[in-house]
């Protein structure tokens, strides 16, 4: 009797965490829904609107107007600060990755793989205050544009850059390396034609996360890309971001700024879901081919 | 030439071996300048982390030269009389972090345990992926939705709620307005939750099956299986997923910018308005009242920045040393 007891007791609590666990997924899962949630009631009435993605963004109300316009400088200025931002991580990512993995035995390869791996997790924050630190004494004239911007935005892709296409050659089978060895070619070819082709799906969608990682970025840029309403001129000036446009506008008391600041974030947010779950599936495909688990 | 007998360098005449010589010397240099660049650029991500820290040195040398050491226990940060300590900062961040692992930690590692004992096959995947999508959600939105749907409702039901409850521990006086500590260390835990909850799942599935199975052979139920059996294996895993999570709490900045209140003081209850280091350098970096103060600001970033890198460190040393344990996977 006791004995039956004790059996129905132990079961009751593993059936109770079992339940206790799947309500904390859901509560885990609540703010994802809800910001998806909030964002599509909030931003859709404006994001659908024609000249949402040209026009420029609107002022405070005044008596006379309070016009909800668009993002076009700040989808713009994202786009060039992504550019340069890439321009500079893509290849320096790439390539110490390169002499991570495959020039491995050398212990230099395993701090520069550590070094990425501890920088991913520097507050983004930090890098632009360091850009920030550096060029308001340096180059006081070009402290606030495009360049600081872009440079604090390479110094959070690069370590990721690094440790996803490090990740990417690692999965190569050395059997790729030995055949192409063997066949004469030498190792500087062998490791761009053939074991960087290999890995180049994995390259690409770790290449692709940083730059959402990096687009969705407000804090680096608050005191160096500073942010504008107006299409840029040149890369010598402040340079509008989405993330920064939707900082100024959600804290802003007018009702049409904020609307504005709701269809920049639906966009965003979408942008960036988007391209994860794609990317996800993308990898996962990849896994499934290369005879992975 | 025989090619069974291996001929000598010295015997062999050099006129006959000059074609291939040539050949290799052209692949070697190939592959030294090769070598050269990558090794160069590998080297920069190095440079990298020394630039961040010699720059953050360099930047707040006029404040440590007014303030010295004492400049880690000034209680006081007033632009008006320029005395700048950093207390109030650190205070804000310890605090907003601490509640946030108090609020995390069972919700992710609940999560985490569903993931990979509970949940059926098929929803293991789906699930799993929604929440890494968490993480990739920039912070600013994260800050922008906590603004207009978190703090309403922290204003109206939660706080005047837990001030007339719990009233009486002194943690929650004051005025509640909703902008405030609690508000941001809701947000951030939201925000920590999908790093804590994917390492602690995925050093979870590291663990041998061979041993679950040895636990529900001898008639362990699912609850203890994963108490005796996984727990312990993964548990410098999961302790270092809780301290990664600690790391990103500390140094989250747009949402907690947004939520917090923004006042530079120490905390007195969680519905006291604050700051953190984060929020502090966002916040005031460009609207000080001089030089003094943009040192005294980087200087807080050099602080956060080492306490964040000695707290990294700790958590990946925990987090390779199961993964490697369990198959090779990170190594």
């Amino acid at each position: 009797m006791i004995h039956f007891d004790r059996h129905a007791r132990r079961k009751l609590l593993s059936h109770t965490i079992a339940v206790l666990s799947g309500l904390a997924v859901i509560a885990v899962l609540y703010p994802l829904v809800s910001i998806v949630y909030e964002a599509f009631v909030l931003g859709g009435g404006v994001l659908f609107q024609a000249q949402f993605f040209t026009a420029v963004p609107p002022n405070a109300c005044s008596a006379l107007s309070c016009q909800t316009v668009g993002i076009g400088p700040d989808i713009v200025g994202t786009l060039i600060l992504i550019g340069i931002a890439s321009g500079i991580s893509v290849p320096v990512g790439v390539l110490a990755a390169i002499f991570a993995s495959e020039y491995r035995a050398r212990g230099l390869g395993r701090a520069i793989s550590f070094t990425a791996d501890v920088l991913t997790g520097v507050p983004s924050i930090i890098m632009g205050a360091f850009i920030y630190g550096y060029f308001v004494i340096y180059y006081p004239t070009i402290a606030y544009s495009a360049y600081t911007g872009g440079l604090a935005l390479s110094a959070i892709m690069t370590p990721i850059v690094v440790r996803t296409t490090e990740e990417g050659l690692r999965v190569v089978p050395n059997s790729v390396r030995e055949a192409a060895l063997a066949l004469g070619i030498t190792k500087w070819k062998a490791t761009l034609r053939i074991v960087l082709i290999a890995a180049l799906p994995a390259v690409a969608t770790g290449v692709l996360l940083a730059i959402m990682r990096a687009a969705g970025e407000a804090a680096p840029l608050l005191f160096t890309a500073l942010g504008s309403n107006l299409y840029p001129t040149g890369l010598g000036h402040p340079i509008g971001a989405l993330p920064l446009l939707i900082y100024f506008f959600a804290l802003s008391p007018y009702s049409n700024q904020v609307k504005v600041a709701w269809g920049a974030t639906l966009f965003l947010l979408l942008l960036i879901l988007i391209v994860n779950i794609v990317s996800r599936l993308l990898i996962h495909r990849m896994a499934v081919r290369m005879g992975g688990t | 030439m025989d090619p069974l007998t291996p001929s000598s360098p010295s015997s062999s005449p050099v006129p006959q071996s000059e074609a291939p010589h040539r050949r290799t010397d052209r692949h070697r240099w190939g592959d030294r300048v090769f070598f050269g660049l990558v090794a160069v650029v590998g080297i920069s991500v190095i440079t990298l982390a020394a630039a961040i820290v010699g720059i953050l040195i360099y930047s707040s040398q006029q404040s440590f030269r007014v303030f010295g050491w004492s400049f880690l226990w000034g209680t006081v940060w007033s632009p008006d009389s320029n005395i700048f300590g950093v207390v109030p900062f650190m205070a804000g961040t310890l605090l907003t972090s601490a509640i946030a692992l108090l609020i995390a930690v069972p919700l992710a590692l609940g999560s985490a345990i569903f993931l990979t004992t509970h949940a059926p096959r098929w929803l293991r995947g789906p699930a799993g992926t929604a929440i890494e999508l968490l993480a990739a959600v920039p912070s600013v939105i994260y800050g922008f939705w906590a603004l207009y749907v978190i703090h309403p409702y922290m204003a109206s039901t939660i706080e005047p709620g837990l001030h007339q409850y719990l009233g009486w521990t002194g943690l929650f006086g004051g005025t509640a307005v909703g902008l405030d500590v609690l508000t941001a260390s809701i947000v951030l835990a939201v925000m920590i939750i999908p790093t804590i909850c994917a390492v602690s799942r995925d050093t979870l599935l590291a663990v041998p099956q061979a041993q679950k199975e040895a636990a529900l052979s001898l008639g362990a139920t699912d609850w203890e299986t994963t108490r005796v059996a996984s727990i312990p294996y993964a548990r410098s895993g999961i302790i270092g997923g809780i301290i990664l999570g600690l790391g990103r709490a500390m140094g989250e900045t747009m949402a907690v910018t947004m939520v917090i209140g923004n006042a530079d003081r120490i905390p007195t209850s969680l519905f006291s308005q604050g700051q953190t280091i984060a929020s502090l350098i966002a916040n005031e970096l460009l609207s000080n009242t001089g030089p003094l103060q943009v040192s005294a600001i980087l200087e807080a970033g050099l602080v956060l920045f080492v306490i964040v890198l000695i707290v990294n460190i700790v958590a990946r040393i925990l987090v390779w040393r199961v993964l490697k344990v369990g198959g090779g996977v990170v190594e």
